[in-house]
């Protein structure tokens, strides 16, 4: 192992990889969780934000990498992994012929609780997620947003150490979701919290520290506010420059702006990643001094793999109270 | 086993509360009570049940997989599994949980079946022995039919699929001793070994020989076997 995890470290994974066929459904993502923190994964759909969870919950085995969850091994220690999670599914898991009291009582035992325990958290986590009035009612007749409180209700009933929670907003109304948004903040005060959202307002909201994935990568990590700042001040520009590499970066770097130059050999092509200070137009200073050079600027474009593209494909806007 | 017995508990109230299983329950009796009176115009009936076990085992062929189909196969499609395998739940308490249900239903269903030989009783004198035995084989039998209903519901999220597939394996275990003469050597001695009807028949004279015993038990182990191995196996595709 090259990094012990600290006893401050509740979820430590490294490296994992999993692949549906040949294409990697998530590609060498690595994270760690401090215990008590909300973490939320932010990420277009099927940006590889469900996969990791159930790599996390045990649901499924990485192709290739190491998790380790509360100091054991998801994949080696399974059994003990799953006794100190709560997981809310994507699609919420429900038995619909059950009553909601007896979902629990159920979940409770496979939970490996016993009795007493069980009979007092269900009053508990009942009275929590507003189901008073619902918890002898068949799950199958209850409406979407209370299978999603009941689904939030099995998920916290063993008081699990980690909660780990796929879209747990998606298809329920405006209320439900400011609702459930508060339970989730009031959990993260004792549990360590794992959430997965497509919804740039909530995380933000809702989480301490946010990872963005995207085509299955992690591609920036930080606080809610400190994405917001980086978001606005970089510039990157994807330029294709016919002349040798070497000279080429060391012009460019001392254009005034310029923070960070970066070459690569694609395709036969020469192309370099420019990132320009605080939203600086450098476009008209590149192209000058290239050609001043005697080299051949051959393309030169904003370019498509930033933030704030990942950004724009995630729901921005909150659904308003109608 | 607090688990395994919450599972089979959960299975069985469901039986209980689902027309699947009354409807199974229902054909069984109104097929076996049809193949029992089969004798009765005869002007020398026979008072034993060799017709009822014979329709039983027959009906079961189709019947058995009609109650394991949704075990594990609804918990696929719901989503349910993924609850059932990130709780701290091992694979055999599992399946184990579940085939305890089928059984505990197929049970009373064959139990509801003993006015039969009550009514005999009460007519003629019909020799006890194979009445006992009978019953002992069919439960066995019925055993081994629910842990391959088991195995191919594990195996797909579609009911129809889990019950086809069942049935066919069952319909061709059944059946599979009467091609013996087609082959010839080992092959001939594997296939009257794997028939499960030839290992039902000694049950039906009135015979309990230990090794149509250990056939019928290891069927079932074999089966529930590769259910859990079936179970594993969606934690590495």
């Amino acid at each position: 192992m090259t990094s012990l995890p600290t006893e401050e470290t509740m979820i430590q994974a490294t490296g994992l990889t999993h692949f549906y066929g040949p294409q990697p459904a998530i590609e060498d993502v690595n994270f760690s969780v401090k215990r008590g923190e909300i973490l939320g994964f932010l990420g277009p759909n099927g940006a590889g934000k469900t996969t990791t969870m159930r790599i996390l919950t045990g649901f499924m085995p990485p192709t290739e990498g190491k998790v380790t969850l509360g100091g054991y091994d998801v994949v080696d220690q399974s059994l003990d992994v799953r006794k100190l999670v709560g997981y809310l599914p994507e699609t919420v898991p429900l038995y619909t012929e059950m009553p909601v009291t007896n979902y629990l009582k159920y979940m409770g035992t496979l939970r490996r609780m016993n009795s007493k325990d069980i009979n007092r958290r269900i009053t508990e986590v009942i009275e929590l997620c507003r189901l008073n009035d619902y918890s002898k009612t068949i799950i199958g007749k209850l409406s979407k947003g209370y299978r999603q409180r009941v689904g939030i209700a099995q998920a916290i009933l063993h008081e699990p150490e980690v909660l780990v929670m796929d879209e747990p907003t998606i298809g329920i109304d405006p209320i439900q979701v400011v609702e459930t948004r508060r339970l989730i903040q009031d959990l993260g005060k004792q549990q360590t919290v794992v959430l997965s959202s497509h919804i740039l307002p909530e995380v933000s909201m809702v989480c301490e520290r946010v990872l963005i994935i995207h085509q299955g990568r992690i591609v920036a990590e930080d606080t809610p506010d400190n994405l917001a700042q980086r978001l606005q001040g970089v510039e990157q520009l994807e330029i294709e420059i016919g002349g040798p590499p070497r000279e080429v970066t060391s012009v460019l770097s001392k254009i005034d702006g310029v923070v960070d130059v970066n070459h690569r050999h694609a395709a036969d092509k020469e192309i370099y990643s420019v990132k320009a200070k605080e939203g600086l137009d450098l476009r008209d200073e590149i192209s000058r001094a290239v050609v001043s050079n005697g080299w051949s600027l051959l393309s030169m474009q904003l370019t498509s793999m930033s933030l704030e593209d990942i950004f724009l494909r995630l729901t921005t806007e909150e659904e308003q109270i109608s | 086993m607090r688990t395994t017995r919450a599972v089979a508990w959960k299975e069985i109230q469901v039986f209980f509360t689902n027309p699947m299983a009354y409807i199974v329950a229902l054909i069984f009796l109104g097929v076996t009570g049809f193949f029992f009176t089969l004798d009765l115009g005869d002007p020398f009936p026979e008072a034993s049940l060799s017709n009822f076990y014979q329709g039983a085992t027959i009906i079961l062929i189709l019947l058995a997989p009609a109650l394991t189909m949704r075990l594990l196969a609804e918990e696929q499609k719901l989503g349910t599994i993924e609850l059932l395998l990130t709780s701290p739940v091992r694979d055999w308490e599992i399946i184990l949980g579940k085939y305890l249900a089928a059984f505990g239903f197929l049970f009373v269903m064959i139990a509801l079946t003993t006015y039969f030989p009550l009514l005999l009783f009460w007519f003629a004198e019909p020799d006890p022995g194979p009445i006992y035995s009978g019953y002992i084989g069919l439960i066995l039998y019925g055993s081994a039919a629910l842990s391959i209903g088991i195995l191919t519901s594990t195996l797909t999220s579609n009911q129809i699929i889990a019950f086809v597939v069942a049935a066919g394996i069952l319909l061709l275990m059944f059946f599979i001793d009467t091609r013996v003469d087609a082959v010839t050597g080992i092959w001939a001695t594997l296939l009257s070994e794997i028939g499960m009807r030839s290992h039902f028949n000694d049950f039906e004279r009135g015979i309990i020989d230990t090794k149509h015993v250990v056939y019928f038990l290891s069927i079932t182990a074999l089966f529930l076997f590769f259910s859990i191995r079936a179970l594993e196996s969606r934690r590495w595709r």
